[in-house]
């Protein structure tokens, strides 16, 4: 499994990619995990604003924090 | 780390049907300038209809977004509902009293008529919330 936070490094980013750490070691999920900062990057991605969470190439939440709760429903 | 990248105030996401019409058009053209003055920002309708998963998430979880489509067909709505995408902010220009027809030659007064009538479809929105939790591209 690949997860992507899209995000180019602000707090909320941060916040973003401590979430999925923390749903990650909670569930002991496996998964390769990048931050990327790269704007061209980011906007290949067609998203509106960040942080965003990409996993397996979808992209599952824009311009929020998830909540843990919802990284792990994604997956889990 | 930068402490926020994130943009002051909300951004409207403008969804535009951009049809082959004058009203398609009229659509289009407004998006562009209401984006160009900072009362939001145009986003890809095609990318939603084309069902990829940024575009489609993106309407999602943007709380301030509106939708303008050309005339009755409803193509705009039509691809919002079909990806999931609570409607929000929505107006059909051939309700403003603009006739569908294929002159491209689009009218300084329509566009305008357009304008304003996009800024008044979102007058209720949650414009604070638009970016407050995070950074609008």
């Amino acid at each position: 499994m690949e997860i992507k936070v899209l995000g180019p490094g602000c707090k909320k980013c941060q916040e973003t990619e401590r979430v999925v750490k923390e749903a990650l070691a909670e569930t002991g999920v496996q998964a390769d995990l990048v931050h990327v900062t790269d704007t061209m990057e980011i906007a290949a991605h067609g998203v509106f604003g960040t942080p965003a969470v990409v996993v397996d190439g979808k992209v599952k939440s824009v311009g929020k924090i998830p909540s843990k709760a919802d990284v792990i429903s994604w997956i889990k | 780390m930068a402490e926020s990248c994130c943009t002051t105030g909300g951004q409207v996401m403008i969804l535009a049907c951009s049809g082959g019409s004058n009203v398609g058009q009229l659509s289009n053209q407004a998006a562009i300038e209401l984006t160009q003055e900072g009362f939001g920002k145009m986003f890809c309708l095609c990318g939603i209809g084309g069902e990829l998963s940024g575009f489609v998430q993106s309407a999602k979880d943007t709380p301030a977004m509106v939708a303008i489509d050309g005339c009755a067909v409803g193509c705009a709505k039509a691809i919002l509902e079909k990806a999931g995408v609570p409607q929000r902010a929505y107006l059909v220009l051939t309700d403003l009293g603009i006739e569908k027809n294929k002159d491209f030659a689009l009218q300084r007064d329509q566009v305008d008529q357009v304008k304003a009538a996009v800024k008044q479809a979102c007058a209720t929105l949650p414009r604070d919330a638009a970016g407050a939790s995070g950074c609008r591209g």
